[in-house]
């Protein structure tokens, strides 16, 4: 599922495009003293965050071992692990909000990730890099191969990535499988966009039940 | 640290195996101060060697244990006890029965893990705690833990169970019959009456020297001896082994070794047809697992299977597999990693849990 450049791709999107901005939308999204499950959820930053501030019973998984550890180091109830393996151990509905913040392109099945999700979870918080942004789009117009920007920064043969999809690509996706979409938030950097999300956000943030 | 060994007497203990031992001897050690609010009590779970004094000098978890360190005897109360049927001051095979004068040998009663646990529950009453904060130890310790989860549920807001399983694999059994059998072929062993007498120095030897290849690894065992010699006739390796299983002559009972292997063996939290998940019903502990990559002896996947009963019934559980040479001997050699995890792991445990 996740890949060489997995370590890099997260710490970049920690930093650059979440920072505490994410911490704030996924902060806002999440109800207080509810069950939250973050997969891929690095060093627990984002879960010792809404532990203390929003007092939420907070659970992670991470398949990488350092990062795992500094999670379980923080205090954070980490599962060392493969995601789509962690989601088939957990019963039905057994949290409020299941977090996938910029791995869904990562995942070999990304719909069923996301159907997993939605039966552990009531619902599920998505995070992910918008394929349609518009330099992504003139990258691969102009140079006539397979798009680099910031957002995309690997060339094809070491990318983590290997599902690529847009703000409509999702918006489909969940018409077709007649989820609720709750709510949705567009980002280019830090601020919030809310017109043509599809060519201008650089990471759409879904909340969505079934 | 200096440390202090203490005796806890009790007039009888019920068993597994319907039998009641009486009286009860536990030997204990203590470390760090109890609060007043009686929450901050950590009871650590010695492996099947070990005995009371796991810190100070010597200590078998000193590298764990006190000011500052994993389990932080600055902040916490420590406690850990000798297993019954043992035989460093616990009540064990080598003990005089009150109704003979003599050492019990074999006619001392099965004792199991839970048996164990029970003894220990005892003890903790014993020092006036209802409930502790955290249960932890690795190999037998482990079992222990997870034992003392199942069956005291409202006693334990957590456990730490370190390269452990919830049942030995049949690999498992057959190292300790090996071990078994080394020491009852020592004709000194007599049917276990040899106390007084000369004890099954040999036998016991051999079993100790079949436990440290199994608690090595093939790489760790290749970087501490290689192919080197000792002298013309044995190699480095051999020198050793033979170094430990005479030392290991001078502080173990035989008669234990039989009676503790047994007790791990028949320890099955899936006995009388219940899957681990039903097993797992009514605990309330946190948990963190941890398990080692080299360790052979007990497996990662035998730690991931109780990660995923607990996980199967949305228990709060941590795990990680931590990156180490050393075989099931990590959870003693590598410690720094495991520090760390444990020191948030109770912190967290402490201010949420207490």
């Amino acid at each position: 599922m996740r890949h060489g450049g997995k370590l890099a791709v997260a710490q970049t999107f920690v930093r650059e495009l979440l920072g505490r901005s994410d911490y704030a939308i996924i902060g806002e999204l999440i109800e207080p003293n509810t069950r939250v499950l973050d997969l891929g959820c690095g060093e627990g930053e984002l879960l010792a965050w809404l532990a203390a501030n929003k007092h939420v019973d907070a659970r992670g998984v991470e398949i990488s071992g350092p990062k795992a550890q500094q999670a379980i180091a923080r205090g954070v109830s980490v599962f060392h692990s493969d995601l789509e393996e962690a989601l088939r151990d957990l019963p039905d509905q057994a949290f409020d909000y299941v977090i996938l913040s910029q791995t869904l392109q990562e995942t070999r099945a990304p719909l069923k990730v996301l159907q997993d999700m939605l039966r552990v979870g009531r619902r599920a918080i998505v995070a992910f890099p918008n394929f349609g942004h518009w330099r992504v789009r003139l990258a691969h117009l102009w140079t006539g191969r397979a798009p680099k920007t910031k957002l995309f920064p690997y060339d094809w043969y070491n990318s983590p990535n290997i599902h690529f999809l847009t703000v409509h690509d999702f918006e489909a996706m969940a018409l077709a499988e007649r989820w609720t979409v709750e709510r949705r938030i567009f980002l280019e950097g830090a601020r919030t966009v809310k017109l043509r999300p599809n060519l201008r956000a650089e990471v759409a943030v879904f909340l969505v039940r079934k | 640290m200096i440390t202090e060994s203490h005796i806890a007497k009790f007039d009888s203990i019920s068993l597994d195996g319907g039998m009641t031992l009486a009286p009860v001897d536990v030997a204990y050690e203590t470390y760090g101060e109890l609060n007043a609010a009686r929450n901050n009590a950590i009871l650590v779970l010695h492996a099947f060697s070990g005995d009371a004094h796991a810190a100070g000098e010597d200590g078998w978890w000193d590298s764990m244990i006190g000011p500052g360190k994993g389990f932080d005897t600055d902040k916490y109360f420590v406690i850990c006890s000798n297993v019954l049927g043992g035989c460093r001051g616990t009540s064990g095979p080598g003990s005089i029965n009150p109704s003979t004068g003599c050492p019990y040998g074999m006619s001392f009663p099965p004792v199991t893990i839970p048996d164990m646990v029970r003894l220990q529950k005892m003890l903790i009453g014993h020092l006036g705690i209802e409930r502790l904060l955290s249960v932890s130890g690795g190999s037998m310790g482990a079992m222990q833990a997870m034992q003392w989860a199942v069956a005291y549920p409202d006693a334990v807001a957590s456990a730490i169970p370190i390269a452990g399983t919830a049942r030995h694999s049949p690999q498992q059994i057959a190292f300790n019959e090996v071990g078994r059998q080394a020491i009852m072929a020592d004709p000194d062993w007599n049917e276990g009456n040899y106390y007084g007498r000369r004890p099954p120095a040999r036998g016991l030897s051999v079993a100790r020297m079949v436990g440290h290849i199994t608690y090595m690894s093939d790489a760790s065992m290749r970087e501490k001896f290689g192919r080197r010699l000792r002298d013309e006739n044995q190699f480095e390796v051999e020198s050793y082994l033979r170094y430990r299983g005479g030392q290991f002559v001078d502080r173990f009972d035989a008669n234990s070794y039989l009676y503790i292997t047994k007790a791990m063996d028949y320890f099955d939290l899936t006995s009388s047809g219940r899957s681990l998940s039903a097993a797992f019903e009514n605990v309330k502990a946190r948990f963190l697992v941890i398990s080692f990559t080299s360790d052979w002896l007990y497996p990662s996947y035998q730690s991931l299977e109780v990660v995923r009963a607990l996980r199967g019934r949305n228990c709060d559980v941590a795990y990680c597999e931590l990156p180490s040479s050393y075989g099931h001997d990590a959870f003693l050699v590598n410690v720094i990693e495991q520090a760390e995890l444990v020191r948030g792991f109770l912190a967290s445990t402490f201010r949420e849990r207490a």
